[in-house]
């Protein structure tokens, strides 16, 4: 059988791999929470290099991951052209001034304070992306239940992730046989259709895929009663690894980048780095 | 004597959703150490049986129970079901639902962490069960890196980190391949005797489990015990097949050669018959007798060519190796060999689900490389496994018709297709049902009438038998048995041996994507390289041949073959 | 809170794994960039069998396992699909759907799943764009609207006839007779 990869867990030996499941968690959310809520190009722009740096630290090769930036190109693109198709002179509004270097045509004008703004814009997604693939390149899954549990989610929410990632494969194979079988039944869903006959011939491929899962769940489930899935308020995990020295450190440097994050970026009172006012 | 770990005293049950009981006055008790085989056809109850044993009745399947039953000592309603889970340990028929952790290690430990056993502990248990069950070196594997075989173990291994004291397998040959599922017995079987634990295995494969002797045999049918006595006095009666469980091959030859069975033949393992010279020479004479049903190969028509066919799902692995073979207008074959020796894959590549690398298919001797899954549909038909991945329309009719209404025919066209189809699937009084209503074999007619209502030359039919009890498994190889008869090829993958011999003259082997033999059935069978190359295994109808001292034991097979068809035809 | 029982963990886990599956063989569809969104005819249907619980944790790990295996996680929309989640779930709460599914329980399903999608895509993505991303309001409004648009009608079709074809399936045997 054809393997699918999934998550892309990425196995080789790097400081970076060597940390637990829980810090690289709680590493990722302050990190998304820094970048999420900082518009200050500085900061952004720090945690770009910083995110490089470790991703150079990481083992990890651009070709590895190739495809996934090219995806995340793509959406940048996408969104940084609907942001202007729909209001050119969103900066100018954002950083009350105005700079204009040329004229496209008619309303859709080029300010240096738009640019700037789809600068910052471009700069929150792309410093969160390395450090989300790498999440996901170096944590093995099998860490990503205990981590969860271990930062508060309750076990079995948590262990709903790993079943997640564990039944990923086996539904995604059954989904390629399922269609397959239908197609020579006449039923595609990629030709040239229309939308309402698509919409209803994939209906002959989730019906049998979800009673199919409806069965599964069923077998899955006892399968768990019977090994005493939820037995306690608490279970302990057989991949939890304990936090090392190295933990501890990026667990307080991820700490630091959170605190200096806020506290250059609301420094001034705005979440705005405004370089144009001491213009 | 001991006391009984496990006692059923005139009990019963009826589950809440259904109107009537579905076990009747059931009075067992099984001790410690003991190792049963509770045998059943479909609907017998014996699956019910496990359930009321692991406590998913009452706790996960709620019902009316009557009687008494103690486990442990205890009385399942005023325990738990995790209370139970440490004195009876199941291993499910379905490994990949058993199989919850995302590596082998973690699976095993699952019962240990819901335990709250601390890590260093839980590793060393799980390193020493793994041990015990050969999987120790393939902790780090992910499921899917793992045969039916291994994640049976993986299965078997989670369960024994418990310590419990009866060891519970629901039908643990279903989805096994012949050879792997004879490991399982002999796995079963060193556990057993290494641990002391007790082992009650629910299967209708009668012949395979007796691979390794049990204590005892209990037969179920329709809810109630029919049977409940030592392996040798139970196989010298004669209620089998009205129970509708297959006898050992062995026997059925003995009795056609006019030997009665009795317990002093030692009737558990074809190794163990103890036959006098009188009664081998009994054996040869009915060999003799039936000389004349083998007949001669007919000449035919080529309908299907696959030329030096190469395929591989990514460029590292090739899943098939220059494969080529072809199949005669009205054949009947079987494609056998392990689980990934690409028979499946194989398929695929017919029906133009995958591209193959190199080589090509002809269908009559045109080459089929452009043409689309949906035109190459109308001439190659392909039937999955289960029916229920197949069936996506609540009702008969609509099932049935689905593949015409992307097609030219008109509304009247199509309705006289539907009816002839339904008529030739025996389903045409069921026109009108929900799919719902039907059985299990009367929804794989479904599924096959969808595909046949296209009128295709071939039908390639993916394990049509699989976890089918004898009763079930007569009935739809008798359907297809039917259909070859009015002019279909058709194309079997199979692991089922006894499917193989009885139905299909001719076998094609297949070992780690190479084409291995393509020969008759039977010379298959009676090849031991062979089948231990593909992972097959040998009839014991070979054994006896050998025994009895009959020179050409595959045409021992063949006449026992033709007589038996001879005899259904009668 | 009520601790999730076994089944709807796995219940979860099985979900996002469709959810995720589904996401990532995104059908084509003639508008670019508006791929028809089958997960969410798969989410609604489960919200309604399993739950809101199960609707939000579906959502939620699977809209993060889809972003996660593609551009890095875009929080905004990931809270959305658990909100639809939620909102189906609590809506269709109590509809018994084991014992069968009449025209009254579709048309509920169908406001439930229709209020979802507005206030999810209208109302709660765009407020998140708005405070994460300071993203323009105009964009943001016709992007969500036509999110919401094309999921309503995916859920409206797909996941009407899923939950009709579920009851069918699980119906009792009856009063039914041959016909010759």
């Amino acid at each position: 059988m054809a393997k699918i990869a999934i998550l892309n867990y990425i196995k080789r030996s790097s400081p970076v791999h060597e940390l637990t499941g829980t810090t690289k968690l709680i590493f990722f959310i302050a990190w998304s929470v820094t970048s999420m809520v900082t518009f200050d190009t500085r900061v952004l722009v720090c945690m770009l290099a910083v995110g490089a740096v470790i991703f150079k630290v990481s083992q990890i090769r651009i070709r590895d991951i190739n495809v996934v930036l090219g995806l995340a190109a793509v959406f940048l693109l996408l969104n940084n052209f609907f942001i202007y198709l729909f209001t050119p002179e969103y900066g100018v509004e954002l950083y009350e001034s105005r700079d204009l270097l040329f004229t496209i045509v008619g309303r859709y004008t080029v300010t240096a304070q738009q640019l700037f703004y789809h600068l910052n814009i471009t700069l929150k997604v792309i410093c969160v992306v390395p450090i989300a693939l790498l999440f996901i390149a170096c944590t093995d899954p099998s860490e990503f239940a205990s981590s969860l549990a271990r930062i508060g989610v309750s076990y079995r929410a948590g262990y709903a992730v790993s079943l997640a990632l564990r039944y990923i494969p086996d539904v995604q194979r059954e989904y390629r046989n399922i269609s397959q079988a239908q197609q020579a039944r006449g039923i595609d869903i990629s030709g040239k259709d229309k939308l309402f006959t698509r919409l209803k011939n994939s209906v002959a491929i989730l019906l049998p895929l979800i009673m199919s899962s409806l069965n599964r769940i069923e077998t899955v489930s006892n399968a768990m009663e019977l090994r005493g899935f939820g037995k306690k308020d608490k279970r302990t995990w057989y991949t939890r690894r304990e936090l090392g020295r190295n933990d501890w450190l990026a667990i307080g440097f991820a700490v630091v980048i959170l605190a200096a994050g806020l506290i250059v970026t609301f420094w001034d009172g705005s979440r705005y780095f405004n370089p144009f006012l001491r213009w | 004597m001991a006391q009984p770990i496990i006692s059923f005293k005139d009990y019963g049950f009826q589950y809440t959703a259904q109107a009537s009981p579905t076990l009747h006055h059931i009075n067992l008790d099984i001790y410690p150490g003991e190792k049963v085989l509770i045998a059943g056809a479909s609907g017998s109850g014996k699956s019910t049986i496990g359930s009321c044993l692991n406590g998913l009745i009452p706790y996960a399947y709620p019902g009316e129970s009557t009687g008494k039953l103690t486990i442990g000592g205890k009385d399942p309603k005023e325990s738990s079901i995790f209370e139970l889970s440490q004195i009876v340990g199941t291993v499910l028929q379905d490994t990949d639902g058993q199989f919850i952790g995302l590596t082998v290690g973690e699976d095993i430990a699952f019962a240990l962490e819901n335990d709250c056993v601390p890590q260093d502990q839980m590793k060393e248990t799980v390193h020493e069960v793994a041990k015990l069950v050969d999987i120790d070196h393939h902790l780090e594997y992910a499921p899917h890196d793992l045969s039916g075989g291994q994640k049976q173990r993986v299965s078997l291994a989670g369960v024994m980190v418990e310590q419990v004291k009866v060891l519970l397998f629901d039908e643990p040959l279903a989805n096994l391949d012949p050879a792997a599922g004879r490991v399982t017995i002999e796995l079963i079987d060193e556990v057993q005797k290494r641990t002391g634990a007790a082992v009650i295995i629910i299967e209708h494969r009668l012949e395979d489990v007796l691979w390794r002797s049990v204590d005892r045999i209990v037969l179920m049918d329709e809810g109630r015990i029919v049977a409940d006595m030592p392996t040798k006095d139970f196989l010298s009666g004669d209620m089998l097949l009205e129970h509708g469980i297959r006898e050992p091959l062995y026997l059925t030859a003995l009795r056609y050669a006019g030997i009665s069975i009795t317990k002093e033949l030692e009737p558990q393992h074809v190794e163990s018959l103890t036959l006098s010279g009188e009664q081998k020479e009994k054996v040869r004479s009915w060999y003799r007798d039936n000389a004349g049903l083998t007949g001669a190969k007919k000449e035919r028509r080529e309908l299907l060519r696959v030329e030096n066919l190469s395929f591989g799902y990514t460029p590292e692995v090739q899943n098939l190796k220059d494969v080529s073979f072809s199949i005669e207008e009205g054949e009947m074959v079987s494609i056998v060999g392990k689980n990934g020796a690409g028979k499946s894959t194989l398929a695929k590549l017919i029906c133009g689900f995958e591209k193959p690398t190199s080589g090509r298919i002809c269908l009559e001797g045109r080459d089929l490389s452009g043409d689309t899954i949906k035109e190459r549909a109308k001439t190659i038909g392909y039937v999955m496994q289960n029916p229920n991945q197949m069936i996506s329309k609540p009702m008969i009719w609509d099932e049935v018709e689905m593949a015409l209404l992307s097609g030219d025919m008109n509304e009247q066209e199509r309705k006289e297709r539907v009816e002839e189809t339904l008529k030739i699937c025996g389903l045409y009084p069921f026109r009108k049902w929900p799919v719902s209503a039907l059985s299990y074999g009367q929804k794989k007619r479904v599924t096959i009438a969808g595909i046949l209502v296209q009128r295709p030359q071939i039908i390639i039919l993916d394990e049509p038998t699989a976890g089918q009890d004898y009763h079930h498994y007569t009935e739809i190889m008798e359907f297809l048995k039917e259909l070859n008869t009015q002019g279909f090829t058709i194309v079997m993958i199979t692991h089922d041996m006894h499917l193989m011999l009885e139905y299909t003259p001719r076998a094609i082997v297949f070992c780690e994507g190479m084409l291995l033999a393509d020969t008759t059935a039977a010379r298959v069978l009676n090849d031991p390289s062979l089948v231990q190359r593909a992972n097959l295994k040998e009839t014991s109808l070979y054994t006896l041949s050998v025994m009895c001292g009959i020179e050409e034991p595959q045409e021992f097979t063949e006449r026992f073959i033709a007589y038996e068809e001879a005899r259904r035809r009668r | 809170m009520k601790k999730l029982s076994v089944k709807s963990v796995v219940a979860i886990g099985i979900g996002a794994a469709l959810f995720f599956v589904l996401g990532k063989v995104a059908i084509p569809s003639p508008v670019p960039n508006t791929n028809i969104s089958l997960q969410y005819a798969v989410q609604a249907v489960f919200a309604t069998l399993f739950g809101p619980i199960a609707g939000v944790i579906i959502g939620f790990i699977g809209h993060t396992l889809i972003d996660a295996t593609s551009y890095g996680p875009w929080w905004s929309w990931i809270i959305a699909s658990a909100f639809v989640g939620l909102v189906i779930g609590l809506f269709t709460m109590k509809m018994n759907t084991e014992e069968g599914i009449d025209n009254k329980k579709l048309v509920r399903f169908n406001v439930a799943q229709i209020i979802a999608h507005i206030l999810a895509w209208g109302v709660v993505a765009p407020v998140l764009d708005i405070l994460i991303y300071a993203e323009p309001v105009e964009k943001l409004f016709a992007q969500g609207l036509m999110a919401a648009a094309a999921n309503i009608i995916t859920t409206g079709v797909v996941g009407t006839l899923l939950l009709l074809g579920y009851s069918k399936t699980v119906v009792k045997k009856g009063s039914l007779e041959k016909e010759d």
